[in-house]
This record gives structure tokens, C-alpha cells and sequence, in this order.
């Protein structure tokens, strides 16, 4: 008999999750040496991976998305750190599946997909956000380098040649829509996105191909102002860590 | 509500029309984390203490830390009020310390855009507040979004929250920046939070006023005043009663920063009156 803490796989129905990641390609068959728990927890974390994965590129799906902009939203609320979204849509997507065909369609959301990833930090986050729409987080991004980021992703999309079929490449083009979380204010994701949103239309009205960024009201203290604001004042009046230092003078 | 308040454009945060109303006073700051809600709350009770019939609104829409720092678990809030759910006086908490509370609600966060709805509903607030009480004080959020400089433009006096560290004192140098250029401020108050040696207050300042006179007010072609309102100094008191959620003037309130804060509520009042009278 087993104490009641402890799970006896035989009693589990695994058919479908075995079923479920042996088609993501995952060895989801127990080693012989393998402990229960162990595998069980294999198991675990391959249904959760593939929640969160779009099966078709490989990225974040949608799930995984909102989960990440719902964690920024947090942190950007209490910490003011800049976040940028990035909304990025193929253009003409639906004439290279109706010219070439839907499998080269899915070659296109493939090669554009892997190119966003190697665009962007380790820290980002890149997801398939509908079908040929994707979305970037970029935490700890700089109003004064989000262009610089979202025209790097822009043209290096364009640069791609994508192979659709042997001796036949395609190059593509995306719009990018952008908007920075408010600092110090907590937002909605539907607000943020909204706002995403609406520059991404911006930049296919304006005739695609084109980054659109809708830029926070930035402090702008210059750096002339920031060395005299400091300039007069003593080390010990600004709070230092460690104990207060005596007064030597008033 | 007033129609001469009403806004213009939807999107007129940029040359919002100031309208201060006598006896509300913004609580504001350039960045998070200094202290912005403890100061309002803390002030307030001293204020109350004077006999002042006070009340804090928490204009933080969005990012409601009032009902931390008080305690307080309202079923009806300002969601309420705006969504026509509680009148006015059902939404109004008595908080500990003496003094009347209106606090936002977490359903306040869809108001984080500053619509021409939440512009309305929100000066309406303010005006059915300002007959019933001595002072308002605005607990307004951080840094220069639509609905901080929004709620601040609504108030006659504004105290500017800051710590001696170089980025609070950066971000509010911007703000005041912001301030003075937009809304054609004339005096803003500093109140220097967790101050380590006396006197620093007063050196910021100064520092802060002769940078803004260079860079500011040179170009304006009328004078700006940063007052030092005083400072609170850093006291191991104020943590603990951060942690126990308790107001420190009413749990420590012969502290060192309870004393401050008494003698900023007293400065404040004596300013408050000599303007009206």
C-alpha cells in the first residue's frame, strides 16, 4: 500500500499527455531507472511548456504573453522602469498564402519568428500573438532606444530571404506598432495593448514596412542640469548607506 | 460641474487648463517609493490634530496604497461614486487619526486614461468635497502621466515629495520642470523625506531653486519659488509602523519624524490661514 501522499501512476490516465508530447518530439517515455516523482514532474512541466508554446514557431503563444505583460504591468506600476510593447504584423500576409500557398505561409511565420529571436535580449519576450501577428516585450528599454529596437527588428525582417520552396526565396516586410507602459501608474493589458494597437494601424496606413512608437513623455533633465543640481551639495547630505556621519560643521 | 472646466479636446493633457481650487493641496512626487502616501497620511492626522476638518483623496487612480497605509478595507470607494453605485458621503471613511478618507478602489485602475469622462466625474468629486471640509489633500501618484498632472492642476498648493537621493531629486527637479512650464505654477513646497543630517532640506532646496532659475525660469519672464516646507527625518519609527500598518503620529507621536511632520502640518495651517484671511 501506498501512504496517501504519494500519487501511484498506474491510477493516472498519462495517455493523452504522453500522447500530447510525444507529438512536441519530447522523449515523454519513463526510464526504466527513472523515479516516479520524477517523471511525473517531466510530464508536468512538458504540458505546461507546451501551453505556453506556439506548436507552429516555437515562441510564446498568446497565454504566455499575457501572463508576461500582466507581470510588467506590476513591476512597471512600483518601480517606473520602461517597457516598451511592440506590435508586429506581416504585411500582405494573405497574398503570399494565396500566391504561394498556406505552407509557405508557415515557412514565412517561421523564418520571421526565428529572426525576432535573435533580434532581442535574453530578458525579452517574443510571442505569436494571432495568426500572422506577433509581440515583443522589451523590459528595461529606454524611451530613447525603443526606435533604435523596433527599426533593428523592421530591418531585419527585410533582410531576410526566406526559403518557401527549393530555389525560391521570398523577401517580406512587417509594420510595427509600439507603446510604453505608464510609469508609475497601473494600467490595464487591454489599455496597453489598445495603445500598441493603434500605432500598429498607423504604420500600415501609413504605408507598412515602418516602426510606430507612441512615445511616453520623457523627464528630460539635461546633463548640464544634473551636474549643477549636484554640484553644490556635500556627499553627506544626499543619503548614503551605512551610518549617518557625524557633523563637522552646521 | 462647472462648464468652464470642462476639457477642450480629449487629449488636451498637454495645455491643461489649470483651475486650482482654494484649500486642496496636491501630495506629489517625481518618482515612486519616497514616501508620497505616508507624508499625506501622516499630514493629514497632524493637520486634524489642529483641528482642521481634513480629508485625503486618494488621486492615485490606479495605484491605490492609501487602504495600505491606513488599514482600511472599504466596500465603497471613488469606482462607486463614479459609477453612480454610492453617494458621496457612503464612500467617505472615517480613518484612523482623526481625519475623513475617500479612497479609489481597485476598479479605479480602467480610469488610468484620463478620458474627458474621468476628468468630469473627478472635478465634480472635488467640488462637492471642497464646501464640506477645511482641507483636501490630493494623494496624487508619481511623476508627470496624464491624471497626476490632472489631479494637480486642481489644487492651490502643492507639496513636491522628495528624498535626498540623486534620483528623487532628478525626477523632481523634471516634475517641477514639468510644473511650473504647464501649469504656470508660481510656488511649489518641498518636503524632504528621510533626511540623515538637519539642514539638508534647506541646501536641496536652495540647489534645486538656483538650477531651476538657470534653466526655467531665466526663459519665463515671471518668478518661480520652491519653498523647503521641511524635512522628515529618517527614523527607525516610521518603519516599524509602516510594517504594523499603523499612522505613525498616532502610534509613535513624539518621534522624531512625528514631530517633523507636526511641525510641516503647523507651517502648512499658518500658511493656509494667512492666505485667507
Amino acid at each position: 500500500m501506498l501512504p496517501d501522499s504519494l500519487v501511484d501512476l498506474h491510477a493516472l490516465q498519462l495517455d493523452d499527455a504522453r500522447a500530447l508530447l510525444e507529438h512536441d518530439a519530447q522523449n515523454s517515455d519513463r526510464d526504466p531507472g527513472e523515479s516516479a516523482v520524477h517523471y511525473l514532474q517531466r510530464v508536468i512541466d512538458g504540458l505546461c511548456d507546451l501551453s505556453l508554446k506556439d506548436p507552429l514557431t516555437g515562441l510564446g503563444n498568446r497565454r504566455h504573453f499575457h501572463g508576461v505583460l500582466a507581470r510588467a504591468i506590476e513591476t512597471v506600476a512600483r518601480s517606473g522602469d520602461s517597457v516598451l510593447l511592440l506590435l508586429l504584423d506581416i504585411d500582405h500576409f494573405k497574398s503570399i498564402n494565396d500566391t504561394y500557398g498556406h505552407l509557405a505561409g508557415d515557412q514565412v511565420l517561421r523564418a520571421i519568428a526565428g529572426c525576432l529571436a535573435r533580434c532581442v535580449r535574453p530578458v525579452d519576450t517574443v510571442a505569436r500573438y494571432g495568426g500572422e501577428e506577433f509581440a515583443v516585450i522589451l523590459p528595461h528599454c529606454r524611451p530613447a532606444f525603443g526606435r533604435a529596437v523596433a527599426e533593428r527588428i523592421r530591418a531585419s525582417v527585410a533582410a531576410l530571404a526566406i526559403d518557401i520552396a527549393p530555389l525560391q526565396t521570398l523577401s517580406v516586410t512587417i509594420s510595427i506598432g509600439g507603446a510604453y507602459a505608464p510609469e508609475w501608474v497601473r494600467s490595464t493589458a487591454d489599455l496597453w495593448i489598445e495603445r500598441a494597437d493603434q500605432q500598429l494601424y498607423r504604420a500600415k496606413t501609413e504605408g507598412r514596412n515602418r516602426v510606430c512608437l507612441d512615445q511616453p513623455r520623457e523627464l528630460a533633465v539635461s546633463a548640464e542640469e544634473k551636474g549643477l543640481l549636484f554640484s553644490q551639495l556635500e556627499l553627506d547630505e544626499l543619503a548614503l548607506p551605512g551610518p549617518v556621519p557625524p557633523r563637522v560643521n552646521a | 460641474m462647472n462648464d468652464t472646466l470642462a476639457p477642450a479636446a480629449s487629449d488636451a493633457a498637454d495645455n491643461l487648463p489649470v483651475h486650482p481650487i482654494g484649500k486642496v493641496i496636491a501630495v506629489t512626487s517625481g518618482k515612486g517609493g519616497v514616501g508620497k502616501t505616508f507624508v499625506s497620511a501622516n499630514l493629514a492626522a497632524a493637520l486634524a490634530k489642529r483641528g482642521l476638518r481634513v480629508l485625503v483623496l486618494d488621486a492615485d487612480l490606479g495605484l491605490a496604497n492609501l487602504d495600505v497605509v491606513l488599514n482600511l478595507y472599504p466596500k465603497l470607494t471613488l469606482h462607486d461614486v463614479f459609477t453612480g453605485k454610492a453617494t458621496l458621503d457612503e464612500a467617505i471613511l472615517p480613518a484612523p487619526g482623526g481625519f475623513s478618507v475617500l479612497l479609489a478602489g481597485s476598479g479605479m485602475i480602467e480610469y488610468s486614461r484620463l478620458t474627458p469622462e474621468v476628468r468630469g466625474e473627478f472635478l465634480r468629486v472635488v467640488h462637492s468635497l471642497v464646501p464640506r471640509f477645511d482641507v483636501v489633500l490630493l494623494d496624487t501618484g508619481a511623476g508627470i502621466s496624464d491624471v497626476v498632472l490632472f489631479a494637480v492642476s486642481l489644487a492651490s498648493e502643492i507639496l513636491m515629495v522628495a528624498t535626498p537621493e540623486p534620483t528623487s531629486l532628478t525626477d523632481a527637479y523634471a516634475t517641477i520642470k514639468v510644473l511650473v512650464g504647464q501649469q504656470q505654477r508660481e510656488r511649489i513646497r518641498l518636503i524632504v523625506n528621510q533626511t540623515t543630517r538637519a539642514g539638508s532640506g534647506v541646501a536641496i532646496t536652495h540647489q534645486l531653486q538656483q538650477v531651476l532659475d538657470r534653466f526655467v525660469v531665466s526663459g519665463l519672464g515671471r518668478s518661480f519659488t520652491l519653498s523647503h516646507l521641511g524635512d522628515i527625518p529618517a527614523d527607525p519609527e516610521v518603519r516599524q509602523a509602516v510594517m504594523r500598518r499603523q499612522l505613525l503620529m498616532q502610534s509613535q507621536p513624539t518621534c522624531s519624524a512625528s514631530t517633523a511632520i507636526g511641525q510641516i502640518a503647523r507651517a502648512l495651517a499658518e500658511k493656509l490661514v494667512s492666505k485667507d484671511g
